[in-house]
Order: C-alpha cells, then sequence, then structure tokens
C-alpha cells in the first residue's frame, strides 16, 4: 500500500462525487424550472468550486495517489469503495468539474422540455464522471464506466436532434459492446491478483505474454471505442450531431477521454509487454484517424458534424503521444486531453449558441454572420485557431509535444522519423477545415443570405460569462503550460520508468527461461 | 530588462483597439492611425543607438517549455527589419489615407485595424529571439492580412484571398511545423544563436535530417515568395493598392525574406551551411526565380501585377545574398530589404494613384500620362532605378555587394544571373516611364484635365522615392547593421 497517500479528515473525493448525486436528489423535489436551472448551476458550481481545493492539497512530488479513501463495500468479493487521483487524473477530474456549470449554463434557455429531468441527468453523470477518474477500485470503476452510458442515453434521445433515436442507440449498442469484455478482464484480474480489486495491485505485475494479449485486446477494446480510435468512431459523429449542445459539450470534452484515461491508467500499466508489441500498429492507427478525421471534417457542412470528425483527428494525436511512450508524447496527450476538452467543449458551445438563434446548424446557413455579431465571432475565432493549433493557444502546446514524442520515439530508435511526418498533413487539414468554417461564418461570399437581424442578437451577457473563462484558459495554457505539465509530471514520468523496468524484467525473465 | 522592445509591440496593438473603438469618427480614427505609427517610429529609432554599441536587447515575455518561450530580442539584424517597417507603416497611412477617402472605400475600419494589427506581426517577427516568437508572429501577419486581401468583398477577392490563406498557412503547417519541432527536439531549444556562423545544432548532427530541415524552412516561409510557391503574391494584387504597397511589397513578404535569412544565419549557421553545401544550390535554385520571374513580368500589361512579379523576383535577390555565405553576399542581401522596400512601395504607390486619378491599370494606357502626372511618374522613374540597379540610387549598392560576394565564393554563373537579371529588369521598368513621358496618347486621350493625385497621396511617393535615392547616397546608416550582422 506505499503507492498511496491516505486521506484523513475531509473525504473530498467522496464529497466530489456524490454531491452531484444529492443535487439531482434536491431536483426530485423541485416542480419550477427556474428553480431546477438555479439549483442544478448551484450544485455544479459547488463542485467545481470545491475540486479547485484539490489543487492545494495535491502534492505534485510524487506519482503516489492521493486523496485516498477506502471503505470496505461487498466484502463476500472483497469489493472495496477505494477512490484516490494521481497527477494524471487529477487533471482530468479538475476538467470534469470545471467544465459542468457551463454545461447547465448553455442549457438554460437551449432546452425547453423537461428541464428537470435534464438536469437530473446532467449531475448524475458529472458524479459518474467524476467516479471513473477517481475509482481504484476495478468494480467501482465499472460501475461509473457503466453508469454514464443511461443518463447520456437519455441525453441524446430525449433532448437531441431529429435522429435522435437511432444516435442514441448507436451510442449505447456501441459502448456496451466494448465494456462487455472488459468485465471479463476485470474477472480475470481479480482471480489473479488474490481476489482483489485494488487497481494499484495489478499493475506491473508481468503477467504472462499470452495472458497480457488477451487482457490487452479486451482493454483496446473498450477504450478504443471510447477514444473513438479509427475505425471505431462511427457512433461519435452521429451522437455528437443529434445530441443537444450540453450532450456534444460532455461527449466532446469527458466522454472521449475516458478511452485514453483508460489506455494510461490500464493498458499501459497491466499489459506493459502487450502494449510494447502493439504500439506500432496502435501508433499507425493514430496516424489514419489523424488523417481520415481530417478529411471527413473538410467535406463537412454541418457545423457539429465538422466538429465531431475534427475529434476524431484530435484523438488520434492523442493516442499518438500517448504510445509513443516517451515524456514528451504523455505529457502532450494529457495536455492535449485537456485541451481538446476545453476548446471542443468551447465550439460546441458557440455551435449551440448560433442554433439557438438560427436553428440550423448548416454552415451555410450562417454565412456572413461574423459582421452582425462581433462579439460572438471573436470568441469564435479564438477558438477555432486554438482548435487547429494556432502558436500560443493552448493546442499549440499539445500538438508541439506530441509530435516532438513522435519525432524521439523514432529517433531514439534509429528510425527516419516518417511517424512524426506523417501526422502533419492531418495539422494542414485542421487549419483548412476550421479556417474553411471561419472564413464562411465571418465573411461568406459575394452575395450572402441575409443575416441581418442577427444584429440585435449578438451574444448576451449568460453567453459572454459562459465563453470567456474558456478563451482564458486557451491563453494560459497556450503561453503558460507549466503550472499544468508540473502537476502531471511526476506520475507520467514514474508510468514511463516502470513501463521500462517492467520490459526489462521481462526480457530478464525470457532470458532465464531460454538458459 | 528593457521595455522599448514591448512598447514597440504595443504601439501597433493599441492602434487596432484604438482604431477599432473609434470606427465611426473617421477623423479620430485615422489620428490614431498616425500617431502610432510616428510613435513606433520614434521607438525603434529609440533603440539605434544602444545597437549601434553592439548591445542586444532582450525581453522574456513567456516561457512554455524548457527551451521554448515567446521572447523579444533587437540586434543589428532585426533593426534592418524593424526600421523598414515602422518607417514605411508611417509613410504608408497617410498614403492609404488619401487613397481610401479618395475612393469612397467601404469597411475602413476594418482595414486600417487590419492595417495596424499586420504591422504588429511584422514587428514582432522582427523582435524574434527564437524560432517559436517568429512563428507565431508570422502566423499572426498571415491570418491578419487575410482581410486586407479579401477587402473588396467580391468574387476576384475571396478567390485571390483563398489562395493567399492557403499557400501561407499551408505551407507554415506542412514544412515549418514539423522543421520547428524537430529542430527543438534535436537541439533542445528554439533560440536563435547569438551570431551568423555558429547556428545552434551541437556537432555530429545527422545531416540528411539538416538538410531536410533547411529545405523545410526554405519552403515553410512561403511568403518569401521562392519559385514555384510564389502563385499568392500575385493572386493577393486584387487587394487595394495601399495593401499591395505596404504588405505585398514590404511588411508581408519582407516578413517572409526576414524569416528565412535569420534561419538561414541564426539557426543553421553559415558553417553548417557551408559545411553541408547548402548555400551555392540554394543560390542556383533562387536565380531561376529570379530569371523566371523577370520574364513573367516583362510580359504583363497589368501594372500591378508587373510589380508582383518584380517583387518575387527581387526577393530572391536577398535570399541569393546571404547564401552565398560570403561576407559581402550576406551584407547585400540583407541591405536590399531596406533597398527594395523604398523603391518597391514607392512604385505600388505610383500605381495607385495613377488608378485614383484615371482608373487605368493597364501599362499600355498609360500613353503621355507623364506629362499630366510629372511627380509621380517621376518618382516612378527615382524607383526604377533602383531595381535595376543603376548609381546612385539603392539599388547599386545591393548589386555591388551581391557582385563582390559572388566573386567571392568563384561564382561566375551566379554574376551571369545577375547582369541577365539586371537587363530584364531594365527591359519592364524602363518602358513605363518611356511610355509615359514620350509616346503620345492614344487617339482621342486627352490628360488636359488630369491632374496629380491629392497631395495626402503624393507627399508620400515623393518622400518615399527620395529616399530610396538617399539611401543610395548615403547607405552608411543601414549599411552598418548590416556591417554588424556578419560582424
Amino acid at each position: 500500500m506505499d503507492q498511496l497517500l491516505l486521506n484523513s479528515g475531509f473525504p473530498i473525493l467522496s464529497v466530489l462525487i456524490f454531491l452531484p448525486m444529492l443535487g439531482a436528489l434536491a431536483l426530485l423535489f423541485i416542480k419550477n424550472e427556474e428553480n431546477c436551472r438555479r439549483t442544478a448551476l448551484v450544485f455544479t458550481a459547488a463542485v467545481a468550486l470545491l475540486s479547485l481545493t484539490l489543487l492545494s492539497g495535491f502534492d505534485s512530488t510524487t506519482a503516489r495517489f492521493q486523496f485516498v479513501e477506502m471503505k470496505p463495500w461487498v466484502q463476500a468479493f472483497n469489493i472495496n469503495y477505494t477512490v484516490g487521483v494521481d497527477g494524471i487524473s487529477i487533471l482530468l477530474l479538475l476538467l470534469t468539474t470545471l467544465i459542468m456549470p457551463f454545461c447547465v449554463l448553455v442549457s438554460w434557455t437551449y432546452i425547453k422540455k423537461r428541464v428537470r429531468a435534464f438536469m437530473i441527468c446532467l449531475l448524475i453523470m458529472e458524479t459518474a464522471m467524476i467516479g471513473v477518474f477517481a475509482a481504484l477500485d476495478f468494480v467501482l470503476f465499472y460501475v461509473m464506466w457503466e453508469a454514464m452510458l443511461i443518463p447520456m442515453y437519455l441525453l441524446i434521445g430525449i433532448w437531441g436532434g431529429p435522429r435522435r433515436i437511432y444516435a442514441s442507440v448507436k451510442f449505447f449498442l456501441y459502448t456496451l459492446a466494448g465494456s462487455v469484455l472488459l468485465l471479463v478482464a476485470i474477472i480475470w484480474l481479480y482471480m489473479q491478483n488474490g481476489y482483489s480489486f485494488f487497481i494499484p495491485d495489478m499493475m506491473w505485475q508481468n503477467y504472462s505474454t499470452t495472458a497480457q494479449m488477451f487482457l490487452f485486446l479486451a482493454f483496446f477494446l473498450a477504450f478504443a471505442i471510447k477514444v473513438p480510435m479509427f475505425p471505431f468512431h462511427t457512433w461519435l459523429p452521429a451522437a455528437h450531431v443529434e445530441a443537444p449542445a450540453a450532450g456534444s459539450v460532455i461527449l466532446a470534452s469527458l466522454l472521449l477521454k475516458m478511452g485514453a484515461y483508460g489506455f494510461l491508467r490500464f493498458a499501459l500499466p497491466i499489459t506493459p509487454e502487450a502494449t510494447a508489441v502493439m504500439i506500432p500498429w496502435i501508433l499507425w492507427l493514430s496516424i489514419i484517424g489523424i488523417i481520415y478525421g481530417g478529411f471527413t471534417a473538410l467535406a463537412q457542412s454541418d457545423m457539429k458534424k465538422l466538429i465531431a470528425y475534427s475529434s476524431v483527428g484530435h484523438m488520434g494525436f492523442i493516442t499518438l503521444g500517448i504510445f509513443t511512450l516517451n515524456i514528451d508524447g504523455i505529457e502532450g496527450a494529457v495536455l492535449q486531453m485537456i485541451n481538446h476538452g476545453v476548446t471542443t467543449g468551447a465550439l460546441f458551445l458557440c455551435i449551440g449558441m448560433i442554433y439557438e438563434r438560427t436553428h440550423s446548424r448548416d454552415i451555410e446557413s450562417a454565412t456572413g454572420i461574423g459582421k452582425y455579431m462581433p462579439v460572438y465571432i471573436t470568441f469564435f475565432t479564438f477558438f477555432s485557431l486554438a482548435a487547429f493549433a494556432f502558436p500560443g493557444t493552448n493546442g499549440f502546446v499539445g500538438e508541439f509535444m506530441i509530435i516532438a514524442g513522435a519525432f524521439k520515439y523514432s529517433l531514439s530508435q534509429g528510425n527516419f522519423p516518417w511517424l512524426a511526418l506523417a501526422s502533419i498533413p492531418g495539422a494542414v487539414l485542421a487549419a483548412a477545415y476550421m479556417l474553411r468554417m471561419l472564413q464562411r461564418k465571418i465573411w461568406g461570399r459575394e452575395h450572402n443570405p441575409d443575416n441581418s437581424w442577427l444584429k440585435e442578437h449578438d451574444l448576451n451577457t449568460r453567453e459572454i460569462i459562459t465563453l470567456a473563462p474558456f478563451l482564458l484558459f486557451v491563453l494560459w495554457v497556450g503561453l503558460a503550460p507549466k503550472p499544468f505539465l508540473n502537476i502531471m509530471h511526476t506520475s507520467v514520468s514514474a508510468l514511463i520508468q516502470n513501463f521500462a523496468t517492467c520490459q526489462a524484467k521481462a526480457v530478464a525473465i525470457a532470458g532465464t527461461v531460454l538458459n | 530588462m528593457d521595455y522599448s522592445l514591448i512598447l514597440a509591440l504595443l504601439l501597433p496593438l493599441g492602434g487596432t483597439i484604438g482604431v477599432l473603438l473609434n470606427g465611426n469618427r473617421p477623423n479620430v480614427r485615422e489620428a490614431i492611425s498616425s500617431v502610432t505609427s510616428l510613435l513606433l517610429l520614434v521607438t525603434v529609432g529609440g533603440m539605434v543607438p544602444s545597437i549601434l554599441h553592439g548591445k542586444v536587447l532582450k525581453l522574456e515575455l513567456f516561457s512554455l517549455l524548457p527551451g521554448v518561450s515567446v521572447t523579444l530580442r533587437a540586434d543589428a539584424m532585426s533593426m534592418i527589419f524593424a526600421f523598414v517597417a515602422s518607417s514605411l507603416w508611417t509613410i504608408a497611412v497617410f498614403y492609404s489615407l488619401g487613397y481610401m477617402r479618395s475612393l469612397k472605400e467601404h469597411a475602413q475600419t476594418r482595414f486600417n485595424a487590419s492595417f495596424a494589427l499586420a504591422i504588429f506581426g511584422a514587428i514582432g517577427v522582427a523582435f524574434s529571439d527564437n524560432l517559436f516568437t517568429m512563428y507565431l508572429f508570422y502566423e499572426i501577419v498571415s491570418i491578419c492580412t487575410y482581410p486586407l486581401v479579401a477587402h473588396h468583398q467580391d468574387e476576384e477577392g475571396y478567390n485571390g484571398a483563398r489562395k493567399y490563406i492557403v499557400y501561407l498557412t499551408g505551407t507554415a503547417k506542412l514544412f515549418l511545423l514539423p522543421a520547428i519541432i524537430l529542430i527543438y527536439v534535436l537541439t533542445g531549444s528554439l533560440d536563435f544563436a547569438s551570431n551568423c556562423t555558429t547556428g545552434i545544432f551541437p556537432a555530429g548532427v545527422n545531416s540528411t535530417l539538416v538538410t531536410m530541415l533547411y529545405i523545410f524552412c526554405l519552403f515553410g516561409f512561403a511568403k518569401n515568395g521562392i519559385m514555384p510557391l510564389h502563385h499568392w503574391l500575385p493572386g493577393a494584387m486584387v487587394a487595394p493598392t495601399p495593401v499591395s504597397a505596404l504588405l505585398h511589397a514590404v511588411a508581408v513578404v519582407k516578413v517572409g525574406v526576414f524569416c528565412t535569412t535569420r534561419t538561414m544565419l541564426y539557426v543553421f549557421g553559415t558553417d553548417l551551411m557551408s559545411l553541408l553545401n547548402l548555400g551555392i544550390p540554394t543560390a542556383w535554385f533562387v536565380s531561376f526565380t529570379i530569371l523566371a520571374a523577370s520574364i513573367i513580368a516583362l510580359s504583363k500589361d497589368n501594372l500591378k501585377a508587373r510589380l508582383a512579379y518584380s517583387t518575387v523576383s527581387q526577393l530572391s535577390y536577398i535570399i541569393l545574398g546571404v547564401a552565398l555565405l560570403t561576407t559581402p553576399g550576406i551584407q547585400g542581401g540583407l541591405i536590399h530589404i531596406v533597398n527594395h522596400a523604398f523603391a518597391k512601395i514607392t512604385l505600388f504607390f505610383c500605381a495607385g494613384a495613377i488608378f485614383v486619378v484615371t482608373q487605368k491599370k493597364l501599362v499600355s494606357e498609360l500613353d503621355g500620362l507623364g506629362r499630366a502626372m510629372p511627380f509621380t511618374f517621376g518618382a516612378f522613374f527615382l524607383a526604377s532605378l533602383t531595381m535595376i540597379g543603376v548609381p546612385p540610387a539603392a539599388g547599386f549598392i545591393t548589386k555591388w555587394d551581391l557582385l563582390i560576394g559572388a566573386l567571392d565564393a568563384n561564382q561566375i554563373g551566379i554574376i551571369l544571373v545577375l547582369i541577365t537579371s539586371t537587363i530584364l529588369n531594365a527591359a519592364y521598368f524602363l518602358p513605363v516611364t518611356y511610355r509615359a513621358f514620350f509616346a503620345k496618347p492614344a487617339n482621342g486621350v486627352v490628360y488636359d484635365s488630369v491632374k496629380e493625385a491629392p497631395l495626402a497621396m503624393l507627399v508620400p511617393i515623393v518622400i518615399a522615392a527620395a529616399v530610396s535615392i538617399i539611401i543610395g547616397i548615403y547607405p552608411n546608416f543601414m549599411l552598418q547593421f548590416a556591417k554588424a550582422v556578419t560582424g
């Protein structure tokens, strides 16, 4: 248990996990819609503020899990309620808590029917997502992982666009299919580890290579669908497009991060040997995703679809970074997970704001609005620049580190850096599709549809308050990313160190067997 | 710590904001542009004494990663470009005031704001201390000049602007981004070297990779107009003439060549470039651009198109000079940043004045117009002399240095290129003034009522033309910076 720093005193993680749930319960007793919105906002904001206190207590000099709480849960199976965070999960947890209040804000007037139910779904979603990032017990993790499905299914299926049923069922089936094998893997690991579901105990164990390969495949299927990696991505555009604005934000900013987080938390530490074997394949699969996502995004005329496909490309960069398995690559990937969450979240918020006004997601119908909505277009421009990694924005720092990691990966093996160079067209495509959309929205053509009535409908104060923090973050990480990198640095270094040690051990074992 | 650097950046940025806030008060708006441009010139001028004493001003603004930061520096080489950009901005502000108001152009607030923002980017490039900072401002220039190129918002404007942005951001992403990252991976830092010889690469670095990086940098800064990535430049001529003048003769294209030469000298360094034999092949490569662009210019009847191709050709002089890797060559190349800027802005200003007064765009329509607009065509003639390289015009200094540089490098072929190009320059520039002054107007055309352009335009024209001669007669002020670069 030396990898844990037990929490004594205020059970901060549990409070963060269950406070939204409490909010959902409270909403059951509130009838008035306006009050429902306010209550949801109060609870999400309280969670956000409370989560910031994690930072003051967090020790970034150790890779151990911190704020750990441990309570027996189902003693017959040795299932415990164990939660804790390290330098990687704390960032994702904070991303979740900080994004949620904005999801409530953007739904303020967007959601008109069943407001209470909508807010309840959001809050349950928040509990599950925080749970996923904090869980250190595999059963707890799995419960939270699956618990995300239902509210998300409802968010898309009830408040979504015209093809919401198709999209929600597709989303549900895909993600469920992925997690079935995950359960098998969990049970196998449980039996191997002296009937314990404690995740840190399962790491770096040198399971046999065959076992690792099977485990890895189970992990891969679950997480690759969630990321989503090409070719498991087809649920994503459907779900993104049909979901209401807040749903798209949750999907893009948070749910997609679950898969990448899964790779970091489970695939790498539990199946290092299998990972090492699979690395080249996954790296090139990431490249395919980057290029494919870019081309498909370029062909879209629906703004939400465009951003959805761009996510496939961006997530390709993230998996690329993770599997370079060097410090630049992984730190860049984790940073890019946060960046993508913020930037894409903000873009979906922006598109939601336009949809609320014009009831269309089509780029053509929004041509030339820049002239009439200068405040809106200023925000939108900055987020678009961040999305294609314009220098000085957060996207650039992440992409820079990931590509640097890819260069180092090839050079360290004495190869020509094809891998990194192959990802570059993806960066070009990102500039192409974002600038294309930007050009249409700001300028359009010689003759644009008449959108002059939007002159009276530039962003209101609530919307500006919603977007301003995102903009601040874009520039903050873009110009001074060190605070974020410092938080994760020790944990990422330990991950890489352990991975290398484990590899060396495996080689040594193989050596003794041969002798 | 030196705050004049940050002041030099904040002035155009503040000017942009001031312009945007005063959109409905044209006189206040234009006053803000003029005052900030003058203040910028004074600020840059204020740095001259300390730079001449061999000081290097530095200011770190943001630190991103170890070895990657937003840092400003002013040294001899940055002064060359900063001086050009700030002094020509001042002149161009007055000219565009006259031009835009004479033609009653639309969206003048947006125009002025983008203009100031582009200068912000250009000054940022001039004062960059590392590749990241340079890339940042380079991209800012690309994005901020889009509205200027697309200004007319018609089919032609959008097409030109699309080509413009596709070429510039496309090449920057495709070539520069991987080059910058790989340089960081190989050296652990993006900071420029402190002199132009050593470069930043450690000894024993993989020469294939460095050669690849060099080629990436050469094409990545596509604003330098090297063929075959020059098409954006003629396309961007759909912009109003003040834009063509300042941005496509000075700010944008000079950002391109400045970045290219800065990278050649302060990232790769002359030592490594000679070691890997990168210099002379580059000189030959851009020689093609010099000659081919001149030949195309010869065939263009549209005056602005002719000037555009002349720019493509002249930009390559700068790169050629530096690529010779000899002291006179580098000096000649760098000094041509200044010489070409003043002359080319004069030529564009003249083209704009002709258009404002007569609505004429073609060289073949200008017969006899010179007698009605003697100052404009006189200025055009003086600026042509620089392009050709006739003493006492400034261009002569360039040609002289380049010829000596080529001799030092034992490149007789390059000398032939320079001579051929001089003949071509004369062939496409001299007929313009000749026809204007000595040919008879076409049948039925009478220029009795034609007068010179308004004073707001004419005065900048005369000043720019005069400067292009004065820096030929007294070249030392700028040459001392070029000499300080080569040490």
